[in-house]
């Protein structure tokens, strides 16, 4: 608050109220249901629920299954978040570093951000496609038959490299701007003290980006487990059955086409939980942040 | 041109803050009083409750004959320089000082008028036209003085004003804005740390010490008469010399030596200042000297004297000095407070 | 951006190994859209028979217009000039939606003297803890209990739940000088006076940044749209991608690649335009907007 803040009292109020009540209705009130529906079983028919405690819980914890998608998940998103983290370093170090065309590469490293996942998980399926895809082209000509939506296995594969190409832009905007903010200073000290560029790199820039990459961390993980929804339920082609897909995927074919409400929703707050520990981690992470800088 | 006439104003913030103590003053039509004290000593938070910017927690603010406390801002026919000068950074100069008028529903006509003589005044003629962020530091200091002119306040208010200004431009608009407001005939309030603005602008200083105020005066008179013994240090520099000194059988007497003033028997502090000390052959305080600091038209001599910490400021005779001088204090040049509390004797 | 003088000599091993790097990850960004491009300028009997093509053939007005213009290839009642529109109203709704209603809440906490501030300010940033994506399903239910399925305010109202805006407008209030709301008051600007006269021209830039990466984040939504538009006259292009993958990948003729990838250039290319125009603005939303 302003020192010489307003003393209207309706004015305020007025100002707030649209916020407070699109997220009371759209917020509030569905996740109190997802944790209130999590302990109810849902007639097949549709003849109303059932309490059944924590049943739906412990129904989650001894599916094979949802062991089996958690631990895609989990596969999943430690790859993404290191190749995309990883490629887009090696590129906005570079990009920090060249003198001609910097402003260029910027821009031709960045604008994928805008693409959609689902459009990124369209071009995905070119790529791969099976009858005219360059890269099952590339596969076939060393002897390998990649069939996406068809084989576990490349589908994942296929995932992972759309979901990566995805996510570089993002990483590298943080990361070219967090290099871009090392004070010319302690660069000319770090040249007059160092002569090796690798040592430097590791010993002096790594650590000052640090804070960026912590919290780069946290954004692709979420990334990883949220926002390639898209990206998954194109590349499946409908049958996630037999593909590989992600926890939130798997919330919204239970919940929307098995009709398991109190599954889905029991999964909900499953990932509720994982969300809020992971914002308890990037909140420590922002108080770290203010000694960096 | 109104008085101000402030009775048992007191401020606290709602964190329990006590920033001003109760406090009554008056300030006649036309004056210029500055408040002066070390950072955090109030200073903003009373001008800022003059202004109406923060609420008066207990006491009564009049300007004028009306009773202000609680009017807004803009009703209390005020104007307010601000230390980062606050120009709206989107407007041109001749917007940010036309604004106010603008809202009071003043015609065309007349805030042109007002602009273009308060930016004559000003010699902001040529850069009416110009953003704040292409000009330079004084003259956003200038546009801000501007902005405050235009509405012909009945007080002006100062934050403050010359903080952010290098040294020769603060000594340059400190004499300017003198001026102006003796042509404009305003009272003004004028907050600095700084005691040279204190001393050279003020028609009265108001000195400020942990939300009290410490002593109202003329600058000579809180120059010549402090009342206490942080007046005494806080205003003039070098600040004055303050000796711890007893009293015996009457005498005052610093290391055994008797200085020539009777008060009751006990410890006291006694000040000089560094000015108004005597190195002479005759003199009767050893001083030893342990460092010359050159100022070109005089020098100061930095030692001890009893063991204490002491400055004199002597004219430059380019004569050497050797580690041991006597020094001579002038009866009625000295300054005498009680030990414990501070207060003038 | 002062950079470190580098030695001027004309060729340095390392300079090139650096630029062959840049170039190598450029052209991997760029790949995949070039031959989505040049998809669209072909026909489908020709990409069929003899595979993806990485020259550009005669076809890309046929295929654009096709795709734009007419009802019924991959959906059954809207062409692509329609789900254009639907999307530039996702995309720029919920980008003045969430200007509107973040800047009202952001100007009520920072600068009103509110008992309840806090407490306001807690209820609205509890909702950066839950992405849609884990409520999915009972949101799916409110809004259609409410009877705003198949709505544009059912498709873009619900998407406002969340505190990024304000949290941004927050933080932005907050770096704003003090005094320059005290010299508006005693320049006589009340509350709304101050939003309009000063905050608002203020705060341009940050608006900019911010519309772009809403109006990004808007248009590219895929999962609500997905669940809450089941009439195909509000599908927007990136909904309609699962429709167009479905007759590409399940159908039994010969697949429409070509208008297929017409549309899909469609659907990211204001996105992506807006970003590289906008790109300074854009950069500077999405990094100041994730501190
Ligand atoms: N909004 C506030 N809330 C609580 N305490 C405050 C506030 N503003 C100032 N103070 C306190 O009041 C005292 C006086 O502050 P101020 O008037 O700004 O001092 P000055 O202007 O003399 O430096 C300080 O101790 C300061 O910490
Ligand atoms: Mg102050």
């Amino acid at each position: 608050m302003k020192r010489a803040a307003f003393s209207q009292p309706l004015m305020p109020v007025a100002l707030l109220l649209p916020q407070l009540v699109i997220i009371a209705v759209f917020f509030y009130w569905p996740a109190w249901e997802a944790i209130y529906s999590s302990f109810f079983l849902q007639d097949p028919f549709g003849f109303g629920s059932n309490f059944v405690g924590a049943n739906n819980y412990t129904r989650l914890a001894t599916s094979s299954e949802y062991a089996k998608v958690a631990g895609f998940t989990v596969f999943f998103t430690v790859i993404v978040t290191v190749l995309s983290l990883g490629t887009a370093l090696l590129l906005a170090v570079k990009a920090d570093k060249v003198v001609r065309g910097a402003k260029t590469y910027r821009t031709l490293l960045m604008w994928v951000y805008a693409i959609a996942p689902p459009v990124a998980g369209f071009l995905g399926a070119l790529l791969f496609d099976q009858n005219i895809g360059p890269i099952t082209d590339l596969f076939a000509f060393f002897g390998y038959n990649l069939q996406i939506g068809l084989n576990y296995n490349d589908t994942a594969f296929a995932m992972i490299v759309v979901s990566v190409w995805k996510q570089i832009p993002v990483n590298f905007i943080f990361l070219l701007s967090g290099l871009q903010s090392i004070p010319v200073a302690v660069r000319e000290a770090a040249l007059i003290d160092n002569k090796s560029g690798t040592r430097r790199f590791w010993d002096i820039t790594f650590p000052l980006l640090a804070p960026t990459a912590f919290f780069l961390l946290i954004i692709n993980i979420t990334y990883a487990l949220f926002d390639t929804f898209g990206v998954i339920d194109i590349m499946v082609k409908g049958n996630p059955a037999s593909n590989p897909i992600t926890l939130v995927y798997k919330v919204y074919t239970d919940g929307f086409r098995g009709s398991d409400l109190g599954g889905s929703s029991a999964q909900s707050v499953v990932l509720m939980v994982l969300v809020l520990a992971l914002t308890v981690m990037q909140f420590r992470m922002l108080e770290r942040r203010i000694h960096y800088t | 041109m109104a008085t101000v006439s402030v009775t048992d104003i007191s401020k606290t913030y709602p964190n329990g803050a006590q920033a001003v103590h109760p406090a009554s003053f008056d300030i006649a039509d036309g004056e210029l009083i500055v408040l002066v004290g070390p950072s955090g000593c109030g200073k903003s938070t009373l001008l800022r409750m003059v202004a109406g910017l923060e609420d008066i927690t207990t006491g009564d603010l009049h300007i004028g004959a009306r009773l202000v406390n609680n009017l807004d801002p803009a009703e209390r026919d005020i104007a307010m320089v601000f230390q980062n000068y606050a120009l709206y950074p989107h407007m041109s100069v001749a917007k940010n000082m036309a604004y106010g008028l603008k809202n009071r529903g003043a015609s065309k006509e007349q805030i042109v008028a007002k602009v273009d003589e308060a930016a004559e005044m000003l010699s902001l003629t040529a850069l009416l036209d110009r953003r704040p962020s292409q000009l330079s530091g004084g003259q956003r200091q200038r546009v801000a003085m501007g902005r405050a002119i235009v509405r012909d306040p009945a007080l002006f208010l100062f934050d403050e004003p010359l903080s952010n200004l290098d040294a020769k431009l603060r000594h340059q608009m400190r004499v300017e804005i003198r001026n102006l407001q003796r042509r404009l005939n305003v009272t003004a309030m004028y907050v600095t740390h700084d005691q040279v603005e204190a001393m050279t602008m003020a028609d009265r200083i108001f000195v400020l010490n942990a939300g009290r105020i410490e002593q109202i005066g003329t600058p000579s008179e809180i120059y010549r008469k402090p009342a206490s013994t942080f007046v005494a240090s806080f205003m003039g520099a070098p600040p004055m010399n303050l000796l711890s000194a007893q009293s015996v059988g009457g005498q005052v007497q610093i290391g055994g030596v008797a200085l020539g003033l009777s008060c009751a028997d006990g410890d006291v502090t006694v000040g000089i200042r560094p000015e108004q000390v005597a190195v002479t052959q005759g003199g009767t305080i050893p001083f030893k000297l342990t460092l010359v600091e050159e100022l070109g038209a005089s020098r100061l001599l930095h030692g001890t004297v009893a063991g204490q910490d002491f400055v004199v400021n002597a004219p430059n005779d380019d004569a050497a000095l050797a580690d041991d001088l006597m020094l001579d204090f002038a009866p009625d040049a000295l300054h005498l407070f009680d030990a414990q509390t501070g207060q003038r004797l | 951006m002062t950079k470190i003088s580098h030695n001027k000599k004309p060729l340095r091993l390392s300079t090139v190994v650096d630029h062959a790097i840049l170039v190598i990850g450029a052209l991997v960004m760029l790949f995949p859209v070039y031959l989505a491009l040049t998809t669209t300028s072909h026909d489908n009997i020709t990409l069929s028979r003899e595979g993806l093509k990485f020259g550009f053939g005669d076809q890309m007005g046929v295929n654009f217009y096709t795709a734009m213009f007419e009802k019924g290839g991959f959906t059954e009642q809207i062409d692509g000039t329609k789900m254009l529109i639907n999307s530039l109203i996702l995309g720029i709704g919920f980008a003045i939606g969430k200007i509107v209603l973040s800047m009202a809440a952001a100007y009520a906490i920072v600068y009103f003297r509110l008992r309840f501030a806090t407490f306001a300010f807690w209820i609205i940033f509890t909702t950066i803890l839950l992405p849609l994506e884990v409520r999915i399903l009972p949101s799916y239910e409110v809004v259609t209990g409410l009877g705003m399925a198949n709505t544009y305010a059912g498709l873009i109202v619900p998407l406002l739940a969340s505190a990024t805006g304000t949290f941004f407008f927050r933080q932005f209030f907050l770096s704003v000088p003090e005094e320059l709301v005290e010299a508006a008051r005693i320049d006589g600007a009340g509350p709304g006076k101050f939003f309009i006269d000063i905050l608002v021209p203020l705060s341009r830039t940050m608006i900019a940044a911010i519309f772009i990466i809403m109006f990004v984040y808007g248009w590219n939504q895929y999962l609500w749209p997905t669940l809450i538009t089941t009439d195909e006259s509000l599908f927007t292009l990136v909904r309609g991608i699962k429709q167009i993958t479905q007759s590409v990948y399940e159908g039994n003729t010969i697949p429409e690649y070509g208008q297929a990838w017409a549309l899909a250039i469609i659907a990211m290319l204001p996105p992506v335009l807006i970003v590289i125009f906008f790109q300074s603005w854009f950069v500077k939303g999405l990094v100041e907007s994730e501190k």
